[in-house]
């Protein structure tokens, strides 16, 4: 590869890709809620010199922020993953009515396969419906430049655009050349002009129609546009796709004849046919839903598409080549390995409330973060989990369709930033509605499952600016809750105790369990002890396996092996402590009925 | 190997720096003047479970994800991990796996058993079979989450690139305080398959 001297090379993830693009093409402001595989894309723009990029409490609030900044001129990003959206739907609605003033651009970050995620929606459907124009990249070069186009059609269409990546983009890095960062933005400053801002009915129904003219001039740009593409090849085969499928397709077909799609909506309709009438047979290559399919066959142009590529999970070269070849090669991988699921780290202090939750033989109603992990064995003390902030509303209905007969036997398990982020009026409803629900909040003081990121209850921002330390206690009292409590859940007994009175009681209440991520860098620079079995003592009898920490590893015995080691030769093994991995966080040992678990001494 | 495109494997366990080192890997080769892809998933991964990076290098790539039956070069930084993935291997494909068990929570709570005999199989897999004590290398110089460029060391050994384009990447990834014990993880990773990569 020949690069010019002054041109700068950079193998970027498409989320950095993302991040640069917003960068050259003049963003000064951008919000966010994290969520994989979007939150690189903010924490990579926030390292950019003059700009302003947050966190907010959820993606309905990032979506308003960038809004109001577009409406005052600025450039603005708004960015989160693919559920995101569906929390931010109605100022996206909305917006699509009003257009923008500084470019708008939403990122939607899509998890086919879902990597990490509850469902695996495809956002392109959110496009058709807002009337909002989508470009889609397939790899990080793309995805850089697509950005900085995303924010040029925004202004010359005036309309918010979204920027479609997934995960094999997001997280996937590439060549990227860096470009020029664009000059300022258009002049700043809040324009009155009601008719475009007031969405009152009557303002809205002249929007509607400028939105609709602008769709037209959207589809028509769409047949001219240079990232829609018709790499002519063998014309026996023609290929129909877009994103990361494209670079599927021209790794399992190289000779075929590709038109590849750079702009999911508006879908151009000349270009379409005029590549259909050029080849013998047309295939659509896409992941999750036949939109592209459907859109082509609305056009009367036969195609092939959902019978031959699969609907659920993502692609890869081999899908495409044996759904069109209709011939697969087997493969075989080794069989009969125990599966390495996540688990939760070492020390991590969600792990001494699960256990407890356990042994209560309560319904649990989760939420999403790393504590969802609990749901898996050993722990298994996960009974629901749908989206973010369910578990209050979720344990709110079991307990009003089972009245007096679910108290004490449910409880909602919700972390600090899904709390904030979707809890608080779920909460309200409880307190409103006369409930008796439990709530735990695990805080852990930091957005775990994405990373560790700041949100309001950590007292920092994504800038790394100290702020006000949101009061979670506080928060709950004034919705008025009147129970809250806060326990140490590395303390198992202490917070056994407090659960087993909170369940029982005939009103509302919060439980607060504070302790650290073992994740954040105070956390981790803090002197810890080292806890070792010793051997003499354990009889093998499991009690502290049932944490599922990962530093306490089994060593089975055979029953001579137990002789030698001097145990009775029905002991089926021994627990040891991988001091590797021990955090010392101290829950361990209390479940040892002979104080076999003892700190380590070096 | 001294081909101009390749796909390199690496496979692994959360927590174990398998991301960091594809990143070095990955900048080595951009160094080296090859267009590079690289495809790897975070999230539920981080948390002790299995992680994986396709790299794919050459002139021009397409798609960032290694089929089956196609890697050059597999990385285990874990045995089982080794043969968990070790389908992807093409048939004259190399194998370098780090000898250290990490237990899965299956086996750590005694419900099932770490597999017996995963040399041997690898063995079967593919004749280019090299096992290096990576934790080892990585303890004898007091730093075991040195482990991932020991086995970047070791890997290098049968990749195309000349040894200045991994150390100038290893400078421009890691944080400055942390580069020297990395240099020499590095070099131990590459003194452990010396004797019979040299030749290759
Ligand atoms: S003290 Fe026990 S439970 Fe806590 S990290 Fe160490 S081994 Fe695991
Ligand atoms: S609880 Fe104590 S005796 Fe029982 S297995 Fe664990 S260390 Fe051994």
């Amino acid at each position: 590869m020949s690069v010019p001297a002054r041109e700068k090379v950079e193998l970027l993830s498409g989320n950095e890709a993302i991040a640069r693009g917003a960068h050259e093409a003049g963003v000064t402001v951008a919000s966010a809620y994290p969520g994989t595989p979007s939150t690189e894309i903010l924490e990579n723009f926030a390292r950019y010199e003059g700009v302003y990029a947050e966190w907010a409490p959820n993606e309905k609030v990032a979506v308003e922020v960038a809004h109001g900044a577009s409406m005052a001129g600025a450039r603005a990003l708004a960015v989160m993953k693919h559920v995101g959206v569906n929390v931010a739907a109605d100022p996206i609605f909305t917006a699509s009515y009003t257009g923008v003033r500084g470019g708008f651009v939403i990122v939607t970050a899509d998890d086919p396969e879902l990597h990490s995620s509850q469902n695996e929606q495809d956002n392109r459907h959110y496009a058709v419906a807002a009337k909002i124009p989508m470009l889609e990249p397939s790899d990080s070069f793309e995805a850089k430049e697509f950005t900085r186009l995303a924010f040029a059609l925004s202004e010359r269409f005036d309309t918010p655009v979204f920027l479609r990546s997934t995960t094999r983009i997001s997280h996937a890095k590439g060549a990227v050349r860096l470009g020029e960062v664009s000059g300022p933005p258009p002049a700043l400053g809040f324009v009155r002009d009601p008719a475009k801002w007031v969405m009152l009915p009557d303002n809205a129904r002249r929007r509607h129609a400028i939105v609709e003219e602008r769709m037209r001039s959207l589809a028509e740009f769409a047949e001219t546009f240079d990232g829609n593409r018709i790499e002519w090849g063998d014309r026996e085969l023609g290929v129909i796709t877009a994103g990361v499928s494209y670079q599927y397709v021209r790794e399992a077909f190289p000779e075929a004849s590709v038109l590849k799609l750079g702009m999911a909506h508006p879908l151009p309709s000349r270009l379409v046919r005029e590549f259909a009438a050029g080849v013998s047979r047309v295939v659509v290559v896409e992941e999750l839903d036949p939109h592209i399919e459907t859109h082509v066959k609305a056009l009367g142009v036969p195609v092939q598409g959902k019978e031959i590529i699969p609907i659920v999970g993502e692609l890869s070269p081999r899908i495409v080549r044996d759904g069109i070849s209709g011939k697969s090669v087997p493969v075989h991988p080794a069989e009969g390995l125990p599966g390495r699921p996540p688990n939760l780290c070492p020390g991590c202090p969600h792990r001494g409330l699960f256990y407890v939750l356990n042994r209560l033989k309560v319904t649990v109603a989760g939420d999403i973060g790393c504590y969802t992990l609990a749901a898996l064995p050993p722990l298994g003390g996960m009974d629901t989990c749908v989206c973010m902030g369910a578990s209050l509303g979720n344990a709110f209905g079991i307990e009003k369709a089972l009245g007096k007969a679910a108290l004490g036997k449910v409880v909602a398990v919700i972390g600090d930033s899904t709390f904030l982020h979707s809890g608080i009026t779920p909460l309200i409803d409880i307190v409103y509605n006369r409930g008796f629900t439990t709530v735990i909040i695990l805080d852990n003081r930091t957005t775990a499952m994405t990373g560790a990121q700041e949100n309001p209850a950590t007292g920092r921002t994504l800038m790394g600016e100290p702020t006000r330390r949101l009061d979670l206690a506080a928060l709950c009292r004034a919705v008025g809750v009147d129970h809250v409590y806060t326990v140490n859940p590395h303390d198992m007994a202490r917070t056994e105790a407090v659960l087993r009175r909170e369940l029982f009681r005939g009103e509302p209440s919060v439980v607060i369990t504070e302790a650290p991520c073992v994740l954040l860098p105070d956390h981790r620079r803090k002197k810890r002890p080292v806890y070792e079995v010793i051997p003499d003592l354990c009889t093998g009898c499991m009690a502290c396996s049932k944490l599922g920490c990962p530093a306490i590893e089994w060593v089975p015995f055979t029953p001579e092996e137990a002789v030698a080691a001097g145990k009775k030769g029905s002991q089926k093994g021994m627990a040891r402590i991988n001091p590797l991995l021990c955090d010392g966080c101290n829950q361990c040992p209390p479940l040892c009925k002979f104080q076999a678990i003892l700190e380590k001494k070096d | 190997m001294t081909q101009a495109r390749g796909n390199v494997f690496l496979a692994g366990v959360g927590g174990q720096g398998a991301l960091l080192a594809s990143e070095v890997l990955g900048e080595a080769f951009l160094l080296g003047g090859y267009d590079v892809k690289k495809s790897e998933v975070h999230g539920m991964a981080q948390r002790g479970g299995a992680v994986t990076t396709h790299l794919r290098y050459g002139p021009k790539v397409f798609s960032p994800l290694i089929e089956p039956g196609t890697a050059d070069l597999l990385i285990a930084f874990e045995k089982m991990e080794a043969l968990r993935f070790a389908h992807f291997l093409s048939p004259e494909g190399a194998a370098v796996v780090n000898a250290q068990e990490i237990m899965p929570p299956s086996v750590a709570t005694g419900r099932e058993r770490y597999p017996e005999r995963i040399e041997e199989r690898l063995a079967g897999v593919t004749p280019n079979l090299y096992m290096v004590d990576a934790l080892a290398a990585a303890l004898s110089l007091r730093e075991v989450r040195a482990v991932n460029m020991v086995m970047v060391g070791a890997a290098s050994r049968l990749l195309p690139l000349p040894e200045t384009c991994y150390l100038e990447a290893l400078r421009g990834r890691l944080p400055e305080r942390i580069v020297g014990v990395n240099e020499k993880a590095f070099r131990a990773g590459r003194a452990l398959l010396a004797p019979r990569g040299a030749g290759r």
